[in-house]
């Protein structure tokens, strides 16, 4: 199927001959950085041999941000007002990554009650961005009714976060030492329904997405990647564990309350376009599970914060540390520094966009067809805002 | 691939029969929910003008702006927030920051307007019609970025501390005063209320930076006394601190005290300003207390050659005869009077005015006086008997105490009065060995008294009854012992909307014998060194005067200040005068100086 042009294998990294482009045969064609698809502002350089394409370049640049260099001039709370936006549709892991080395580098040790409803919080952020995600991966085969479906539900979740957080996307919810409030009254009950509710859309996605003719033909076989790949490729999250790769942080290395939670590490075989989008909707099953098992064992009062220093001469001893979380693509990673000032000496942000988005997507994408190229980004799940962070 | 792939994409149809999730805006609203980070309200009433807001917003979006109706009011800073939507990200941590909880969001979210510039407001100042609303973010209930508990003052326990006249307190050590001083928002709230305007952010940070000798060259600008404002300053500064609204105020006193405990007395003349070279001219002045010796200093640092008179033995005033050891040592006083006289100020002892040297001769041979002579004759209780030997007055033995004379008060007595004086008065006496009733006409509420001091009085064991009104004292015992008879009070409103008084109730009287009846009810001044003319001249009421701006008099070359010329009548308040005074001498003694700088101004 795919078929690597100059290069014998995935696992061949030399350099490939560069294309004679004045011989005519060949066409440069600039996909993005507005384009089909909701991976966002990133675009790829394709270079076409009639349809096919047999070069792929990343390109990045388009969303001038900088939150790495932000945050060495922010205090240590204001920072976690910044780091929510490096990431749009999954804010709440940003929130509690930076929090949570915060307080690994200060020595604060949360109360059991913010563990649990971070964790809560996290699993309905994972529902709302699969939601979003299933959307996107049906629009980019031509399908528009599920997405209507998906990011209309979507959007009942995020009234859940309103009501939790107070806001829809920008939760600021997940503060270093804690979280901001407990629940509020009637939340459970209007959360599982909004469960009951998100189950039976689930059902009717598989049937009308999945059990479907020309989403099957379109996606199988589309963009594979092979288990010998995934650590010469960093892939993470559901791309790698759809070819059997068992790799999940909740389970590896828990991490909040999920060594307190029943859940299995769901594994695919091929990691075609359509086993990783089968995956993740599994995924979005287990996610509603989890968040149920949430519900059912957060404490209910008690307090949600750690004893605080004043945050507005907040000064955090010299160290370093590296905290990461399963977020939706994989893992999501935290680098801190810190030199005993006010301020943050350095952060990096892993995120696994970086890898899914440049390597394997150059590498993926040569051999097929122009028409596919934006179901491949999709069933990769690839935000560039964590690239450019 | 199967026929079923081919069929079942159909379903969607059955969908088209379904309620759609869409709300029909604007038809129908949507409002946010109850704790949506929506539009910003400030109640303005609650709000101080902290600023912390404005602090800890990370975009800027908050100025802090001058509202007139509240410009000089006590305890605030007469700004409130102004927020700027083209900047603001609806984080709330303004609203989680809040030292008096005045700020929060409302859930409203839509404002449409095409004047760019209305997107600036004041919240609870302009209008805006989600001012009252009642839903929207709010900090929780237990969610703090600051701790509200100060650090606790190292005590010793009340049965150690009646066994000596060991200080009390003991003081933080650093990592305790560092957590303390981290409390702090920075808002100089204080800084307006404290009498001396003393500088106490900005020493408080230099706490929070190890930086002691700096903090200690800060106070020394506005206040002489730091060792001793450190331990018994009425601190008003902490009654303001914002941070008191909702928790406790920031211990600004014990971080002072800590400050100048970590520095060494033998420093102070490196680490402090030197008097400028000399100018020639020469001030008297009277009385070695708080605000003759603040006086005293600020003048030599300006080059003036300095006399002080005084009655007494020491120096200090009513710090040292008034203040007993246990609240603020011997030491802790001398440290700061010693670096004030090794700047070259000159302080003649056991010389009473009108007595070793003339008033009158201090005019002639000087070029300006300061007059600080304190309160030092003791308020008469005005009832039957109370010249009996055995009702002594509070000052007397605290001076006694300090002087280290046994004041002989017995195994029992009676202290009537409920300010400092009285409890001073009343703990001295359990030292001393004494069983202790403090009887007061009003409530204990009512007590001028510091109530960090009523709380140490009843603490170390000595009984309070409240609303009891002296009658008459009636020999006991063949003038060996005394005997009260007291009556209960009852609390009247004043309609007008006074303090409640206390009325007798001669149904309800009581007789008490006691070895001696301490009486402690106020002071007042004596100023038999002034012959009646001059305190006419000077413009004397009641033994008080207010003098006019800078401390100055009727009379040209005198000044006053301290608790005759002041209503506070305390430490900082006379430090403060002493302070002004020199300012005002100052400029007295180099007229041409300050009328050229004032015209180059204008």
């Amino acid at each position: 199927m795919t078929q690597l042009t100059g290069h014998s294998s995935a696992l061949d990294f030399a350099q490939p001959e560069p294309v004679d482009m004045a011989s005519g045969k060949y066409v440069k064609l600039w996909q993005g950085p507005q384009h089909p698809g909701i991976t966002g502002n990133m675009s790829l350089e394709l270079t076409l041999d009639g349809d096919t394409i047999i070069d792929c370049k990343t390109h990045v640049g388009y969303l001038h941000r900088g939150f790495e260099k932000l945050m060495e001039r922010r205090s240590f709370i204001q920072n976690f007002t910044v780091v929510c936006r490096i990431a749009v549709p999954e804010p709440t892991f940003n929130e509690y990554l930076y929090s949570h080395a915060v307080e690994q580098l200060s020595g604060i040790k949360i109360p059991e009650r913010a563990i649990w409803l971070r964790t809560m919080n996290l699993e309905l952020m994972r529902l709302a961005s699969f939601l979003m995600w299933i959307g996107g991966m049906s629009g980019a085969f031509g399908q528009y009714t599920v997405p209507n479906w998906t990011t209309a539900y979507r959007d009942f979740v995020l009234d859940l976060f309103e009501e939790m957080t107070g806001a829809r996307i920008y939760h600021m919810y997940i503060v270093p030492g804690g979280v901001r409030a407990g629940l509020p009254d009637g939340f459970e009950k209007r959360a599982r329904d909004i469960m009951d509710g998100a189950e039976k859309l689930l059902d009717q996605v598989e049937r009308v997405m999945f059990n479907n003719a020309v989403f099957k033909a379109r996606s199988k076989g589309l963009g594979i990647i092979t288990p010998d790949m995934i650590d010469p490729y960093g892939i993470v999250g559901p791309n790698a564990r759809a070819c059997g790769v068992e790799r999940d942080i909740r389970k590896d290395e828990p991490y909040l309350a999920y060594d307190q939670l029943n859940f299995e590490t769901i594994t695919g075989k091929d990691s075609d376009a359509y086993e990783r989008a089968y995956l993740r909707l599994q995924e979005t099953r287990q996610c509603i599970s989890l968040i149920r098992q949430c519900l059912d064992k957060a404490p209910k009062d008690g307090p949600f914060q750690a004893d605080m220093p004043n945050v507005l001469h907040w000064k955090i001893p010299a160290g370093e540390t590296y905290v990461k979380a399963e977020c939706t693509r994989g893992e999501y990673g935290y680098y801190m520094v810190t030199d005993g000032s006010e301020f943050v000496r350095r952060v990096h942000v892993r995120g696994p966009s970086y890898t899914h988005a440049i390597a394997v997507m150059e590498r993926l994408a040569v051999g097929n067809n122009i028409a596919d190229i934006a179901g491949l980004m999709v069933s990769l799940h690839t935000y560039p805002p964590e690239i450019e962070r | 691939m199967s026929l079923k792939d081919l069929l079942s994409p159909f379903f969607v149809w059955q969908r088209a029969f379904e309620k759609p999730y869409t709300t029909l805006r604007p038809t129908l609203d949507r409002p946010g929910a109850p704790a949506y980070r929506g539009f910003h309200i400030n109640i303005t009433e609650t709000c101080v003008g902290c600023g912390s807001c404005q602090t800890i917003c990370q975009n800027n979006a908050i100025d802090m702006v001058a509202v007139e109706a509240y410009a000089g009011r006590a305890g605030d800073s007469g700004l409130r927030p102004r927020f700027d939507y083209g900047r603001c990200c609806w984080c709330g941590l303004c609203v989680d920051i809040c030292t008096a909880a005045s700020l929060r969001m409302s859930n409203e979210y839509a404002w449409i307007s095409d004047d760019p510039d209305s997107f600036h407001f004041t919240a609870g100042v302009d209008d805006k019609p989600w001012q009252d609303n009642e839903l929207g973010y709010r900090r929780a209930e237990g969610y703090h970025l600051n701790p509200p508990k100060r650090i606790e003052m190292p005590m010793l326990s009340a049965q150690e501390s009646l066994k000596s006249f060991a200080e009390v307190t003991l003081g933080y050590n650093e990592e305790q005063a560092k957590k303390e001083a981290d409390r702090c928002v920075e808002c100089g709230i204080c800084v307006a209320t404290c009498p001396a305007h003393m500088d106490v952010p900005d020493y408080i940070h230099s706490i929070r930076d190890g930086d002691y000798e700096k903090g200690l060259q800060l106070m020394y600008r506005t206040n002489p006394f730091p060792a001793t404002c450190g331990r018994i300053c009425t601190r008003r500064c902490e009654s303001v601190c914002p941070v008191g609204i909702l928790g406790e105020p920031v211990a600004i006193r014990w971080l002072k005290r800590f400050i100048v405990d970590q520095v060494d007395k033998k420093d102070y003349q490196r680490i402090l300003e030197k008097p400028i070279a000399s100018t020639g001219f020469k001030v008297a002045i009277i009385g070695a207390g708080p605000g003759g010796l603040s006086a005293a200093y600020y003048l030599r640092q300006q080059g003036h050659a300095v006399t002080v008179y005084e009655a007494q033995a020491t120096g200090g005033g009513m710090l040292r005869y008034g203040v007993p050891s246990y609240r603020l040592p011997d030491a802790e006083l001398d440290k700061d009077i010693d670096h004030i006289t090794s700047i070259g100020v000159e302080i003649k002892y056991n010389s009473r005015i009108g007595k070793d040297v003339m008033f009158e001769s201090l005019l002639e041979n000087y070029d300006a006086v300061f007059m600080s002579t304190g309160l030092s004759v003791p308020s008469s209780m005005r009832i039957n008997g109370e010249n009996h030997a055995r009702v002594l007055s509070g000052l007397q033995i605290l001076a006694d105490v300090a002087s280290d004379r046994d004041p002989g008060i017995g195994k029992k007595v009676a202290v009537i009065g409920g300010g400092n004086v009285a409890m001073d008065a009343a703990r001295v006496s359990r030292r001393l060995g004494a069983e202790v009733t403090i009887l007061y006409r009003r409530r204990i509420s009512d007590m001028p008294a510091d109530e960090e001091e009523i709380h140490e009085c009843q603490q170390e064991g000595c009984t309070i009854v409240p609303q009891a009104i002296p009658v008459e004292i009636i020999d006991a015992d063949n003038k060996q012992k005394v005997c009260i008879k007291w009556g209960e009070a009852k609390m009247v409103d004043d309609p007008k909307g006074g303090r409640a008084r206390p009325v007798l109730q001669e149904d309800k009287m009581h007789t008490e014998t006691y070895d001696c009846i301490i009486s402690a009810i106020g002071q007042s001044s004596n100023l038999d060194y002034l012959s009646k003319e001059l305190q006419e001249q000077l413009a004397f009421e009641w033994g008080k005067l207010t003098p006019a701006e800078y401390q100055h008099t009727s009379m040209k070359k005198v000044f006053v200040g301290g608790d005759f010329a002041n209503r506070t009548a305390d430490a900082i308040s006379a430090i403060e005068d002493g302070h002004h005074a020199a300012r005002g001498i100052n400029r007295f003694l180099n007229p041409d100086f300050y009328t050229a700088l004032e015209k180059q101004e204008n």
